[in-house]
């Protein structure tokens, strides 16, 4: 089944006549994402890799019935086409944006909370590598030959690193069901539990992979939400282990800044929780096979 | 983005939040006038550094004549100050400040955080002012007071009452305290602050509400829409191998090892310091180049890597996704031939074209030390760092 991203849905891009934008439309269109249109204020009416590019989210909508979006707009506007998307019915929608300020993705949250749960929005991101169902489509900006088709659920913050885990996994010939990028901000979308039950849910994923890391409580929070309702096994890796307290490593959300957020204090909760925890991040690749083993 | 006490007083001051009298000085003599425009007969003299715990280590002065005040920053002018938060070399102390001293009746912990559990900003207060947060939530955690700000509506006045009365501040002060809050508040949104502390609040024994002392940290990813804040970065107080990563566009945390690391990604550079240390090494840094591994890229990289001093070897980990690794090769044995490297440097390429980029790094000539997995190139690393400091050892003692 995979989760919130398959071959049928159609999908949108924010920005899409931006540099970047252009050459990942370019590469989920070749990887079999169903790429209906864009949109550009200003821009509507134009053609970008011989979709059609509009003026407003609402107007794609209309002329689409698009359903999912990806938000490529730069940090000083990305807060407020995510709204625009949320606004317009999109329900599923994808930011790459790194730099968002926090702030912004407050109200961006609470302005998702203005629609009633069936017309909700669903976001993943920003400061995101993407989601992509391997073999059915691809929905940001990771490269699609690594993944191989497969029953492993991941869910990460970090997306060069979610690759090394799809690449190990390749490497064993274990496939992935789908891989969603959470990012590296303090204020995100989805969290690892938002992401973790929809794995539970879904027939297609028989093992989840969690790849964690230093700062924020939404490990511990997987954690309880693990042993408490999923039932599937879950192999987990927390990067930072030599990360000094206080200080931003690369992501605005990798800050040891209270009790429980160093790496060494996740693995503990997890590994209570029930998950196997890779010590070395070499080794993701082996523990989920030899947890696949056992099932 | 940090800023000093001073500068955090002055803007706080400009959203309502009370503030004792004071006056910046860069020297002893200035420091003595500035007490002499201020008037009364006791200040304070507080080095300005961006770290807490400056009492303990003799940053904070209370004196009663201009010699006194002359004194204490001849001592303090030019020192580093070492608190429990700086870190063994400390913070120069370039600046000071000279307040009026303020008749304290109590002391109020307040603190505006991004709360990452609610994602709202919430307000931390407790009558245990003075001592740190980590400390009160260790010792005293039943007297935290918390409250969340509905971001649709923004901080209630009522909200404020209720901390105030829980703190047991009297009546007459509750407005004060309320007008405090509401300044701190609109100073936390309005700027994009990640963090507003008064530590500590005073109320003073003539019935005001102050802010006795000041921290504000602002969000990076916000100071493109507040130039005027933006202004304020002092680098003086950053760790010099960080401001010049900054000011080049490379994200880099400075570390004490010896194996400096180039990486694509903040996910997989923590991880690839991570195996250093599993290894057996210690990483001399975090440093995350980004997306786009062009040959300057990579060059910056090296030269930023190579000028910390410490450095003994060099691991390079892409994994190239959108890149090419056959790109990125390119890109190294460029830097490399532009940067006099006399270290070991191993290279883990991964992804896209991965054969491709192993054969031009072979092809170079470099002595590069070529690796296929993670575990390899930390082994490799590490291995390569220990027999080339113990050749070295045993050249000297050679010769």
């Amino acid at each position: 089944m995979s989760i919130l991203l398959d071959q049928s849905t159609r999908v949108i891009v924010q920005g899409i006549t931006g540099k970047m934008a252009r050459f990942h439309t370019r590469d989920m269109i070749d990887y079999g994402t169903n790429v209906v249109g864009g949109v550009v204020p200003g821009k509507g009416g134009e053609t970008v890799e011989g979709l059609p590019v509009f003026d407003t989210v609402e107007e794609a909508v209309a002329a689409t019935s698009a359903e999912a979006s990806l938000v490529f707009v730069p940090p000083p506007f990305a807060a407020d086409s995510i709204m625009e998307a949320a606004d317009a019915g999109i329900r599923y929608c994808v930011c790459i944006t790194d730099g968002i300020p926090a702030q912004d993705m407050i109200r961006v949250k609470r302005y998702m909370f203005r629609y009633p749960k069936e017309r909700r929005m669903v976001l993943t991101g920003p400061n995101c590598a993407g989601t992509i169902s391997p073999g059915k489509a691809l929905l940001g900006i990771m490269p699609g030959h690594i993944y191989l088709k497969g029953h492993v659920g991941i869910v990460g913050r970090s997306g060069t690193l979610g690759y090394e885990a799809a690449s190990q996994l390749k490497e064993r010939g274990i496939g992935v069901s789908t891989s969603v990028g959470i990012g590296g901000d303090p204020i995100n979308g989805s969290s690892f539990r938002d992401i973790l039950e929809r794995f539970q849910d879904d027939d297609d994923t028989h093992v989840i992979a969690l790849i964690g890391e230093i700062g924020g409580p939404q490990e511990a929070e997987a954690a309880e939400y693990i042993r408490d309702h999923v039932t599937k096994p879950v192999v987990a890796y927390v990067a930072g282990l030599t990360a000094p307290k206080g200080r931003t490593m690369g992501h605005a959300g990798a800050i040891i800044s209270a009790f429980g957020e160093s790496a060494s204090e996740k693995v503990e909760i997890l590994s209570a929780a029930g998950v196997t925890v890779a010590e070395h991040p070499a080794e993701i690749g082996a523990k989920i096979a030899e947890v696949m083993e056992a099932a | 983005m940090d800023i000093h006490e001073y500068q955090a007083k002055e803007v706080l001051s400009g959203f309502g939040v009370a503030v004792p009298d004071g006056a910046l000085a860069y020297s002893p003599e200035q420091a003595a006038y500035r007490a002499r425009e201020l008037g009364g007969a006791r200040w304070v003299v507080k080095a300005q550094v961006h770290a807490g715990g400056r009492g303990k280590a003799g940053g904070v002065k209370l004196c009663d004549s201009d010699v006194e005040i002359h004194d204490a920053c001849e001592t303090m002018f030019g020192m580093k100050l070492v608190t429990h938060q700086t870190g063994p070399e400390g913070k120069g102390v370039y600046r000071v400040y000279v307040e009026a001293a303020v008749p304290i009746s109590r002391e109020i912990y307040l603190g505006f955080v991004l709360d990452r559990t609610t994602q709202r900003v919430m307000i931390v207060a407790s009558a245990e002012g003075g001592m740190e947060i980590e400390e009160i939530s260790a010792s005293k955690p039943d007297s935290i007071v918390r409250a969340v700000v509905e971001p649709a509506v923004g901080l209630r006045d009522f909200q404020c009452r209720q901390i105030a009365f829980k703190l047991g501040i009297e009546a007459g002060m509750v407005q004060q305290m309320v007008r405090t809050l509401q300044g701190c508040y609109r100073a936390f949104t309005e700027l994009d602050a990640t963090m507003v502390e008064i530590n500590p609040l005073v109320l003073t024994e003539d019935n005001r509400v102050i802010a006795l002392d000041a921290k504000m940290s602002f969000d990076d990813n916000a100071m493109f829409r507040h130039p005027q804040i933006a202004e304020l970065r002092d680098k003086s107080q950053e760790d010099p191998r960080e401001s010049r990563a900054s000011d080049r566009g490379l994200n880099y945390v400075g570390l004490d090892g010896n194996i400096g690391c180039i990486v694509n990604g903040a996910g997989l550079a923590m991880a690839t310091m991570d195996t250093i240390k599993l290894a057996g090494g210690e990483p001399a840094n975090f440093l995350d180049i980004g997306g786009g591994a062009t040959p300057e890229r990579v060059a910056k990289a090296f030269r930023l890597v190579l000028s910390d001093k410490k450095v003994q070897a060099i691991l390079v980990n892409i994994f190239a996704g959108i890149n090419r690794c056959d790109w990125v090769a390119e890109g190294v044995v460029h830097a490399m031939r532009e940067v006099e490297i006399d270290m070991p440097v191993i290279v883990r390429l991964a992804g896209t074209n991965v054969e491709e980029g192993q054969k031009i790094l072979a092809k170079s000539g470099l002595p590069i030390i070529r690796a296929t997995t993670l575990s390899e190139a930390a082994e490799r690393a590490v291995g390569a760092w220990k027999s080339d400091v113990t050749q070295a050892d045993s050249m000297k003692v050679a010769s």
